[in-house]
């Protein structure tokens, strides 16, 4: 039975690359729109470029996993498709892994290929390999939950579109991506506290300037436990539908 | 027991002649505050076996895609229980799954992938070994007349042939056990007799076919026995001949009338008795001024029977369905059902 789950969980990832996300729209837009939004950010305060290249992944990151992922699920449904998924010999918490990887493939892959652009501007410098992949597999696994979430917790695409990005802009404005959590009011601090964006931009910029595993620890816990929660979170949700 | 190929077993535990049992099978749905819940299926035990095609007939909302649905493991039943091929629905699930096939009621594969390679994802899930998943693909899509379709995106294909691809999805992993929703609804009548042929070849071949269809003659045509299901409830089961026998008190008279101009005109009456009814028959010609050119007395059909067990025309289940009307409605007594080839 795992091997069937495994393999599921492996050959429904792959489908969902084929199917959905490696189309140019979507590569495009997984890139540019973060690139567009620091752009903007950095044109109205020029300074530390350097110093939003942390914030830049994790956006890319939350863009390049939540989007499709927050679509494909309720699209499935619509269409009739989840079905076909819901018919075949594995269980329920393996298909959504399945859907989750998928969007954390297509999530990382656009990263690394922001990762590389920005290495190559601004030097590799003092990263910390080790923390930068596991930051950017756990930041990927969070946001590609939080989109599987969204996606089984609405009827229509649109819903799920709008949800997402509900969800997506307070993170972008409050998680430390262009301002630090530390200059917010004590009041949006907490809040702050509250979304995975702010750990990941947080372990990203350790794993970036040299920071420790060590140091990084509470980030990695709970981008961890959002992952662990939101996944189950949805499992039952999905399970709910049929 | 394992079927062609290799890798799909039974367990025999039930008897050797049953591929699904169902005891007291019930679901039921709520509705909302202040409204009773729907019991869309309400206790309902069967039993089908190895090698046949069971027919699943009744009108929309009779519960039969919501019985597929339970025992297929896409709904939990609400009570009740079943085992199909030999393993219980309770607790084997996902065993069931890996050793049936089933075709909903809408094509729902991926649009975005090819015929070949939706054939291959359907083998993917389903573990059919590496080595063999090309060749099936290619065995199935010639089976269905598909091949020179192989490359085809599976959205640009047309109704027919997105059924007909449905259905060989559903073969992938030669299950000996298959579920068909409704598996002609829609189509044009040569994709349809198509379709019904492929069936009928299945059956040929040994596999068990649970089928759901609005068509009267579909099921009469393809089902060795049929059940009737009416607002989750079976009214009746049985082969086609024992539910036509089961309505033999009741006459059909065929009367062939000349009309207006040349024109010839058939109607149907139905009576307790022969005598009487053609009795009336021949009295309302003749009150109409018309000519009879012949008499005939009809078996009941199984239309007959769906009538009155359920009190619904065909053309009513038709309807639902957005098919074409029955070549005739019913009424009661000696009241003509249908006029028909009128102005030939």
């Amino acid at each position: 039975m795992l091997a069937d789950d495994l393999r599921g969980m492996f050959y429904i990832a792959l489908k969902d690359l084929r199917a959905y996300y490696f189309k140019p729209p979507n590569i495009s837009w997984g890139m540019l729109f973060p690139f567009a939004f620091v752009l903007a950010f950095a044109i109205r305060n020029p300074g530390d470029l350097q110093g939003l290249v942390p914030g830049l992944l994790a956006l890319t990151i939350l863009f390049g996993t939540s989007s499709m992922e927050a679509i494909v699920i309720v699209f499935e449904r619509r269409i009739g498709s989840l079905e076909r998924l819901l018919l075949a010999p594995i269980r329920l918490p393996a298909l959504l892994m399945g859907k989750l990887l998928g969007g954390m493939a297509f999530g990382l892959t656009v990263t690394l290929v922001v990762l590389a652009i920005a290495l190559a501007v601004f030097g590799v410098g003092d990263v910390n390999w080790p923390l930068l992949v596991l930051t950017l597999l756990l930041s990927a696994a969070a946001f590609s939950a939080m989109g599987a979430f969204v996606s089984v917790a609405v009827k229509e695409v649109f819903e799920a579109q709008t949800l997402a990005n509900f969800i997506r802009f307070p993170m972008i404005l409050l998680g430390g991506v262009f301002i630090p959590v530390a200059s917010l009011p004590l009041g949006l601090r907490i809040v702050a506290r509250l979304l995975p964006l702010t750990y990941a931009v947080e372990a990203l910029r350790a794993a970036l300037t040299g920071g420790t595993l060590l140091g990084a620890t509470l980030d990695l816990v709970v981008l961890t436990l959002f992952s662990a929660v939101v996944f189950a979170l949805a499992t039952r949700m999905l399970a709910h539908h049929f | 027991m394992c079927f062609e190929g290799n890798f799909i077993c039974l367990n025999l535990e039930m008897g050797e002649n049953t591929a699904i049992h169902v005891s007291q099978l019930t679901k039921v749905y709520p509705t909302g505050p202040g409204r009773p819940p729907l019991r869309a299926v309400d206790g309902i035990s069967f039993d089908v076996r190895h090698g046949e095609v069971f027919g699943f007939l009744g009108p929309n909302g009779a519960g039969k895609t919501t019985t597929i649905r339970m025992l297929t493991g896409l709904v939990r039943p609400t009570a009740g229980s079943a085992r199909v091929l030999g393993f219980d629905l309770a607790t084997d699930v996902t065993r069931i799954k890996k050793r049936v096939g089933v075709v909903p009621e809408a094509s729902n594969l991926y649009d975005e992938l090819s015929a070949f390679d939706n054939l291959v994802f359907a083998m993917q899930l389903y573990g059919v070994p590496r080595t063999q998943r090309a060749a099936r693909a290619g065995e199935l899509l010639a089976r269905f007349r598909l091949a020179d379709r192989r490359d085809t995106l599976f959205a640009k294909l047309s109704r027919g042939m997105k059924r007909a691809l449905t259905i060989a999805a559903a073969l992938v992993h030669r299950p000996p056990l298959i579920f068909l929703d409704e598996p002609t609804t829609g189509l044009d009548v040569m994709s349809a007799r198509n379709l019904r042929e492929m069936i009928a070849d299945l059956r040929r071949e040994g596999a068990t076919i649970f089928l759901t269809t609005h068509y009267l003659e579909e099921a009469e045509r393809l089902c060795d026995r049929i059940a009737i299901i009416v607002k989750g409830h079976i009214v009746a089961l049985d082969t086609v001949d024992g539910l036509k026998t089961s309505v033999q008190g009741q006459t059909v008279v065929e009367v062939t009338l000349s009309g207006g101009e040349g024109s010839v005109e058939t109607v149907r009456f139905d009576g307790d008795d022969v005598a009487t009814t053609v009795q009336a028959a021949l009295a309302q010609a003749t009150a109409d001024g018309r000519r009879v050119l012949a008499v005939n007395t009809l078996r009941p059909t199984l239309e007959d029977v769906f009538v009155q067990l359920t009190g619904l025309s065909a053309e009513v289940m038709l309807a639902e369905k957005g098919g074409k009307g029955s070549s005739w409605l019913v009424g009661q007594g000696a009241e003509p059902k249908e006029q028909a080839n009128a102005g030939r």
